[in-house]
């Protein structure tokens, strides 16, 4: 039997890298998945796929969440196909590197309007359901660089720490309604986002990791397994790093 | 009693947990009552629900007393 037998789990982000991986691992402990995703509808509705074969249910939902519009829809159609949201995962999220003295003011929106906002938006339209069901996980994937920054991604940087901000402050007003909510601050882990980076800053990065190697999408996605289960019900307002030590 | 302030009451007694006495028109949610923001919160979430309408945040924001809620939800209801 599964950890999250029978629970309804939203992720946003879930057509590839860490999200696809927490979509399939929540599915392979009983939950039911929404794969929320923005371009990739055929990589979405392949891990829908994937979750049928698991023997659980999943749909694809498209959803920009900078857009609160999308956001109400996507928890609609959510609760129309499973009746409850149990757990919300916030990891969307996209890059648009650059040095703060060639940043555009677009390339800083878009973040922000993404990894930031989008978090707020999926936050707020998931709590009125959460609060009627006196019961609710919410994760947020931040990331390591938003806790030590990181040179050249000040807009990616400033959204990551705000998430950590964020979820502190979610887990502060939603702990009497027993809605629990952390953060997971992923290190350098491979994906399509990390496979961009130029090979000399991915060497570089490397050589900052005590156990020496780069994370996998499976690495964030049990520890996110661990905060969405019962395995973690006195655990609120924290955040995990899963980075192979880089900071300690 | 008219039926709002019958079915306000209702939704007041069970949320807060007070007793339906105390349940007046000039009553305050978090003064009188013993509610916390969260709760006033929870509370137009449930006249939502048992008017079958929308409070906007803006409007909800005005709802301090038993008494701005029915007249809130007359007005709605009879608009």
């Amino acid at each position: 039997m599964g950890k999250l037998e029978g629970k309804t789990a939203v992720v946003t982000g879930a057509s590839r890298g860490i999200g696809r991986a927490i979509a399939l691992q929540l599915a392979k402990e009983g939950a039911n998945v929404v794969v929320n995703y923005s371009g990739s509808e055929d990589k979405a509705l392949q891990v829908v796929e994937e979750i049928k074969n698991i023997g659980r249910n999943a749909i694809a939902v498209k959803a920009n969440v900078s857009d609160n519009e999308s956001v109400q829809n996507l928890m609609s159609q959510a609760l129309e196909a499973f009746g409850s949201i149990d757990v919300l995962i916030n990891n969307a999220g996209i890059t648009r590197d650059n040095l703060i003295m060639r940043m555009k003011e677009d390339e800083w929106d878009d973040v922000i309007s993404t990894n930031l906002k989008g978090v707020f938006l999926c936050t707020k339209a998931v709590t009125r359901q959460m609060m009627k069901q006196r019961a609710g996980r919410i994760i947020n994937i931040s990331s390591i660089v938003g806790v030590m920054g990181n040179a050249g991604q000040a807009n990616y940087v400033a959204a990551k720490a705000g998430v950590i901000g964020l979820t502190k402050t979610t887990a502060r007003e939603l702990a009497s309604r027993n809605i629990l909510v952390n953060a997971i601050a992923p290190g350098f882990i491979e994906t399509e986002m990390t496979d961009a980076l130029p090979e000399d800053i991915k060497a570089a990065m490397l050589a900052q990791i005590p156990l020496a190697q780069l994370g996998h999408p499976e690495h964030i996605a049990k520890a996110v397994v661990f905060l969405a289960s019962e395995d973690s019900s006195y655990m609120t307002g924290q955040v995990l790093h899963i980075d192979g030590g880089m900071v300690m | 009693m008219s039926a709002v302030l019958e079915r306000v009451t209702k939704v007041v007694v069970d949320r807060l947990g007070v007793d339906e006495s105390e349940v007046k028109p000039e009553a305050s949610f978090r003064e009188d009552l013993g509610a916390d923001s969260l709760d006033v919160v929870e509370l137009v979430m449930e006249l939502e629900d048992e008017f079958d309408m929308e409070i906007s945040d803006e409007d909800a924001e005005k709802i301090a007393t038993v008494g701005d809620a029915i007249s809130y939800i007359e007005a709605k209801v009879n608009a």
